[in-house]
């Protein structure tokens, strides 16, 4: 294998020394001087009503108050993927909490109390909580309009019913699998809704100015995407997308919260009615909690056929997703699961059948896992389950059924090359899965659980990435691209790849996060797409540079293009031992020839990275015939866990897990989104829940009553482990990683407690009290 | 409005201040020291962590007319001087993903290692235990100060 000098090196991060001196500025630390103003929203405390009136006059005779917006100003719809969804609430409200109106003012305060005066009149319609309960005959429609919204080609939306988007997959011949089964098992698994959890708020700042320019500021996952997002909905007033600038600073964790379009559109809106003042938004913790993206809870229906090998003859999984109010972004979750619902496995009869159902509660969203999390934990508690009847060991029975290179996909496509095998190997050496545990201690149970996991990126298939590459005097490099560094690395693997191909270490190339004027396209920073998709279009531009470096050089020392190299920052040919130019001797300024003339000048590369392979194209009966998703990430993890059986208390004494990077561009980064991902799992299995009340309204938006872990809470070991198989079209081989590792983590934890206590529990979280009635139960 | 005056990071500081602000705000909206952050102001998440006479104390929870007379210090002052080796050891094992509970984490940190320079993995964990982080899974931030403060 080829040496590489930066590549697969854990070079510290570019932006390490802002973030551990505390220079690092965040949204809400910029400062936009003693004209700012400040907005307050005014929420609806109903999770379905009628809007019959709004009255603002109290609220405008606060001093302070400039203008009180409502959703009156702004009747434009919008949405990533679906355009369902307003600015503010218009005719109705659909969830707890929805904006209704927002009071703008000089001081947070001043904002604060005219948001009390708005007087709103509600006429309350029946709520829907529940997913089945939204797909009875006869429910309450929530979006009577469905049939008349504009969506992407691949949503297929049923008109006068709550089923946003149904995703349709039929493989083979289930039903005649299911016949040749030896065993069937079917049962349901229900997941929650969760909450991102990022520690920075949402914070979104614009600026309408005289000229006509709106200006955004915002903590965003998205900076692209909100700035055409902004343009398409603000168009009826004038607003094109080059009046559109989005500036993204740093971002304190988004974990796809920060995806999209949310609250930042109430920033952009209002400023559009206080021309010349920048307006800010701030959300505080509560409307973190209710008033962004959550994760989508779902009732998963699974039935799957065995052979007494345990070769699976046919998979049916129906998932019933509770998508909430507006589906925008959400139905593309439900989509992407749709197709990939049959986990890592090659199974020939297949029915999925995945749909995106309206509830009032809060909009579902994108989410770390973007919805595997979801279904694996019903499909790996499944695998564990048939092996146990089968009396085949757990690993035993995925190592027969798993995907390889080249079979087929749930939809028809072929599997892209992977280290799957690799995974579960390590995995197993490491837990040392072959020797039984045994507790000293009469009231500790110990068991071992393990789970396999893939993931896709879920994106349009013209989703594209660019850079431009701009070489300074001292051959130091502004590296211009539009991924976010959400914390996961993503612009010190950038400088990695530009530094390998062009031989400038990562230290001299500055690369930071974007502002839609200067820095070129890239769809979002979601998916995991992006050290794969962005990392090409980088590549591409340090190859475009590097021939121009080459070109240049060859006809003014009228050496040969392909006897040049770089090494050390300089210009070397396999010919001339002697020769070498280095690049800061002509990479601006060129090279001056004999007669006193110049050639080159300023050394600009640009590189453009789209997947031409993709599409979505497919027969929606079956999903047969298209090439939604790109490539698999797939891994393997296992953890032994410890049970108080008095109690009910768990902790987690070891996990162990492998992911196959492709190639791991910078390993600390890549075991850094390892570890922190276990963690983000384990979080999600154990300890968090959102409680909603009868009326639809969040119970425990704050870290006091929704409980995520601290330093104590975490395991006694963790071992992270990359393989590497390469992904064929990935820059230096490497595909993403970031959401992927909290995504095996809650069937993990379900297969270890019924391996220590014999019991299955299938409705997450799976907390103490829920082990300890469970315990209870099996003693009677 | 009362006046107040305390030392921030090393220099006497005088302001008026209404007896609802907390230092929180007065520090970063009104003396422009960005480093403590706002992550729930409630308390919980510790990403607003500044010393007090010291010790760390959660700048959400306190009212800046109560540090009258008092000495506060925030990440600034430490950085001033050039990253501590507490924070090179962050910084040199890419131990902070966003970053944002990192100001808190360090002052956490600092003050343990300050009582304490050979502190037990435990003690590490209850030192950070009230500063929230989602993205690292603490274990880099733990591993990374057993190592720093490991007796030779």
């Amino acid at each position: 294998m080829k040496a590489y000098k930066y590549i697969g090196q854990s070079v510290v991060k570019v932006d390490g020394k802002e973030k551990v001196s505390g220079a690092a500025l965040y949204t809400d630390d910029l400062e936009f001087g003693p004209d700012l103003l400040y907005a307050e929203v005014v929420e609806g405390p109903h999770a379905h009503a009628i809007i019959n009136s709004i009255d603002t006059s109290e609220a405008l005779k606060v001093p302070e108050v400039l203008a009180v917006v409502t959703g009156k100003d702004f009747p434009f719809n919008f949405g990533l993927y679906m355009k369902d969804r307003f600015i503010f609430a218009q005719d109705r409200v659909r969830f707890y909490g929805e904006q209704i109106a927002a009071v703008v003012a000089r001081t947070p305060q001043a904002a604060k109390k005219g948001a009390q005066l708005v007087k709103v009149n509600y006429t309350p319609l029946p709520k829907i909580l529940n997913p089945l309960d939204s797909i009875k005959e006869g429910a309450e429609l929530l979006h009577p309009e469905l049939k008349n919204y504009e969506h992407v080609p691949w949503f297929f939306p049923k008109a006068d019913t709550n089923i946003a988007h149904h995703r349709k997959i039929r493989k083979g011949d289930a039903d005649k699998g299911f016949e040749e089964a030896d065993y069937v098992l079917e049962d349901t698994y229900e997941v929650p809704r969760y909450s991102h959890c990022a520690i920075e708020f949402h914070a979104a700042v614009a600026k309408y100015d005289h000229s006509g320019r709106l200006t955004v500021w915002a903590s965003s996952q998205s900076p692209h995407t909100q700035r055409n997002l902004f343009a398409q909905a603000l168009a009826p007033l004038g607003i094109r997308h080059n009046d559109v600038r989005v500036i993204a600073p740093h971002v304190g964790g988004g974990f796809g919260s920060k995806a999209g379009v949310t609250m930042e559109i109430i920033a952009a809106a209002i400023a559009m009615k206080v021309q010349g003042h920048p307006v800010k938004v701030m959300w505080n913790r509560e409307r973190e909690f209710y008033n962004t993206y959550q994760r989508l809870g779902v009732v998963a229906k699974l039935k799957i056929g065995v052979k007494k090998d345990g070769k699976i003859t046919a998979l049916k999984h129906d998932l019933f997703w509770d998508a909430g109010a507006y589906v925008e972004y959400a139905a593309n979750v439900v989509n992407a699961v749709g197709l990939s619902a049959i986990g890592p496995y090659n199974v020939e009869n297949a029915s999925i059948d995945s749909y995106c159902i309206y509830t009032n509660l809060p909009p579902g969203g994108p989410y770390r896992g973007f919805g595997y999390s979801e279904f694996l934990f019903g499909l790996e508690s499944h695998m564990n389950r048939i092996a146990a009847h089968l009396g085949i060991d757990p690993i035993e029975i995925r190592r027969r059924n798993i995907i390889k290179e080249g079979d087929l996909t749930a939809y028809g496509a072929h599997m892209n090359p992977n280290g799957l095998l690799q995974a579960i190997d390590k995995v197993a050496e490491e837990i040392k899965w072959n020797e039984k545990l045994k507790s000293n201690d009469p009231d500790i149970a110990l068991g071992k659980g393990f789970s396999l996991f893939w993931k896709a990126p879920a994106m349009p298939p013209n989703a594209s990435s660019s850079c431009f590459l701009k070489f300074n005097e001292d051959a130091s490099i502004n590296l211009l691209v539009s991924g976010m560094d959400l914390g996961q690395g993503f612009l010190t693997v950038m400088a990695q790849i530009a530094a390998e191909i062009l031989s400038v270490p990562t230290s001299k190339i500055r690369t930071e996060n974007p502002d839609t004027d200067r820095n070129p396209y890239e769809w979002q920073t979601v998916a995991s797409h992006i050290t794969w998709g962005c990392g090409n279009a980088v590549r591409k531009a340090a190859i475009d540079a590097r021939d121009q470096i080459f070109s240049l050089v060859s006809r003014t020392k009228y050496l040969p293009v392909d006897t040049l190299y770089l090494e050390d920052e300089k210009v070397k040919c396999t010919t001339h031992p002697k020769f070498a130019l280095a690049l800061k001797d002509f990479i601006i300024n060129g090279i001056q020839m004999e007669d006193g003339t110049f050639k080159g000048g300023p050394v600009i590369g640009r590189g453009v990275f789209m997947p031409e392979y993709s599409s979505t194209n497919a027969n929606p009966e079956t999903s047969q015939g298209g090439h939604p998703n790109v490539h698999y990430t797939v891994g393997a993890a296992a953890a032994i866990l410890e049970i108080d059986i008095q109690t009910g208390k768990m902790k987690v004494q070891k996990v162990v897990e492998a992911v196959d990077a492709g190639k791991a561009l910078n390993p600390s980064l890549v075991k850094g989104q390892i570890v922190g991902g276990i963690l983000q799992g384990i979080s999600t299995v154990l300890y968090e829940e959102m409680k909603f009340d009868h009326r639809g309204k969040l119970l425990n938006p704050n870290f006091t009553d929704y409980k995520i872990p601290t330093a104590l809470d975490i395991p006694g070991e963790i071992v992270p482990i990359i393989v590497e198989v390469p992904q064929p079209d990935g820059p230096f081989g490497a595909r993403g990683v970031g959401e992927h590792t909290m995504i095996p983590i809650a069937p993990m934890i379900a297969n270890a407690i019924d391996d220590a206590l014999g019991v299955r529990i299938k409705t997450m979280p799976i907390t103490a009290e829920k082990v300890c009635l469970e315990i209870l139960k099996k003693g009677k | 409005m009362k006046k107040i005056s305390f030392k921030l990071n090393g220099e006497t500081r005088f302001l008026h201040v209404e007896p609802n602000e907390t230092l929180l705000d007065v520090l970063r909206d009104r003396m422009g020291v960005k480093s403590p952050k706002c992550g729930c102001d409630n308390g919980d998440c510790g990403a607003c962590t500044v010393m007090l006479d010291g010790k760390t104390v959660r700048s959400c929870l306190i009212f800046a007319i109560e540090v009258d007379g008092h000495e506060i210090s925030t990440l600034e002052n430490i950085s001033k001087n050039g990253l501590s080796p507490l924070q090179k050891a962050f910084l040199e094992k890419n131990v902070f993903q966003c970053g944002y509970c990192a100001p808190g984490m360090i002052l956490s940190a600092t003050e343990l290692i300050t009582n304490n320079p050979h502190p037990s993995e435990h003690e590490i964990k209850e030192a950070l235990a009230g500063n929230l982080c989602r993205c690292t899974g603490y274990t880099p931030v733990i591993e990374a100060i057993l190592e720093l403060t490991k007796k030779d």
